[in-house]
Formats: C-alpha cells, sequence, structure tokens
C-alpha cells in the first residue's frame, strides 16, 4: 500500500485508496481480485488502464502504472 | 493500540509523537448500514491519541456529500489524510490489524510530505496528465 500512497505524494494527478477487501465485495468483485495486494489503476471515465498483481519493487510498480495510463510513454525513460 | 503488541505500540507512539508537520484524518461514517464505522472510530480516536500533531474529523457520507465527492469517497468506512493540502491518500474499510500499521504509515509519510520516491520514478510520474486513480486491495491480516 505504501507504494500506491507515495504515488500519490509524488503525482497531484493520482489519488490513492487502500480498499479492506473483505468489507467491500462488490469492489472485490467488480475489479476481480482473488488475491491481495491487487492494485488497479483506473482513469477519469472508469477505464481499467492496469492490474498489477503481489507485491513489486518500485521501479517495476511505478512504469507499469505509467505505461499504462500514458500509453507506453514509460518505455522511452 | 488495542491489537499490538506492547513493543509496536511503543514504536507507533514515538513515530506519531514525533511527526513534523499537522496531520488531519478526515473520517467519513455513515448513521445506518456500516457496522465498521465504529470500529474504525475507535482506531482513528487511538491512533489520535498518540500525536498532537494529528486531529480528526469526522463527517457523514450522507450529510456532507459534497465533502465526499470533493474527496472521490462514496462509501464508509472512510479516511482522508490532509497536511496544508489534499494528500490524495485514502483509506476505505476499517484499519484494523494491517491496515492500522498500513495507515500509520501513510500518516508518517504525509507528515513528511516526501513520497521518498527514486529520481527515476518521480520522472516517470511526471508524466501522468490525465487523473487516475489507484486501488490497493489488501486484507486486515
Amino acid at each position: 500500500m505504501s507504494l500506491a500512497n507515495r504515488l500519490a505524494l509524488e503525482s497531484p494527478l493520482i489519488t490513492a485508496y487502500c480498499v479492506e477487501a473483505t468489507e467491500f465485495p462488490d469492489l472485490v468483485s467488480r475489479h476481480r481480485v482473488t488475491g491481495v495486494p491487487k492494485t488497479v489503476a483506473i482513469s477519469a471515465g472508469g477505464d481499467v488502464r492496469a492490474e498489477v498483481l503481489g507485491a513489486v519493487p518500485e521501479a517495476d510498480f511505478v512504469r507499469q502504472i505509467v505505461q499504462a495510463v500514458t500509453g507506453g510513454d514509460a518505455d522511452r525513460a | 493500540m488495542s491489537q499490538s503488541s506492547q513493543s509496536d505500540a511503543q514504536a507507533v507512539a514515538t513515530l506519531l509523537a514525533s511527526l513534523p508537520n499537522p496531520v488531519k484524518l478526515v473520517f467519513f461514517t455513515q448513521s445506518i448500514g456500516c457496522e465498521m464505522c465504529l470500529p474504525a472510530r475507535q482506531v482513528l480516536d487511538e491512533i489520535v491519541a498518540l500525536g498532537r500533531s494529528l486531529t480528526l474529523e469526522e463527517l457523514n457520507l450522507v450529510l456532507d456529500k459534497e465533502r465526499a465527492a470533493a474527496y472521490g469517497v462514496d462509501r464508509a468506512p472512510a479516511i482522508a489524510l490532509e497536511t496544508d493540502r489534499d494528500t490524495r491518500i485514502r483509506f476505505l474499510g476499517a484499519p484494523l490489524g494491517y491496515e492500522a500499521a498500513s495507515l500509520v504509515d501513510a500518516i508518517r509519510l504525509a507528515s513528511h510530505g516526501d513520497s521518498e520516491l527514486s529520481a527515476e520514478s518521480r520522472a516517470l510520474l511526471a508524466r501522468v496528465t490525465e487523473p487516475v486513480r489507484l486501488y490497493v486491495f489488501t486484507t486486515p491480516t
């Protein structure tokens, strides 16, 4: 969870929600959560842009999220 | 904290007592149909009592719907962290067990105001040009 929070602190366009899965089965069902942690990146229009399963290193996590929301721009970093 | 060992509780108390900047916990509750709202409030009361820089504001999800919408919160219990600005850090659900530790860490981060990310990560994130919500699903244990 800490990584998502760090992204929110860093970017004024990112909001991080730590979701307690057992309390919100509707969100679990909607995003097909079968294991935790699972991170789902959602656009302002409600589109799922990325799903990250498990705990991954910072560099991989940031790259996956940025690549998904910028259409591959992260590859040119 | 009631669910932590004594040494863990002492470590949390030390951390929260030495926060460099104020943090406000904006807590969204609702009167009906929220069995976890009371446990969430109890945990928040315990946390806020440990830090002079911590304050708690309780809002009603239904009555304060404009504030809830401004924070992007549509369910309860929920917590938003504010410093001199909105940190855009939210917790959905009662912060019990592991989630309490996550909340304490988020408070620490918010108070310091630094993402602590690498220069490479910061450069990548600067390329984000549209709003994104990150839902991180976890469990209390």
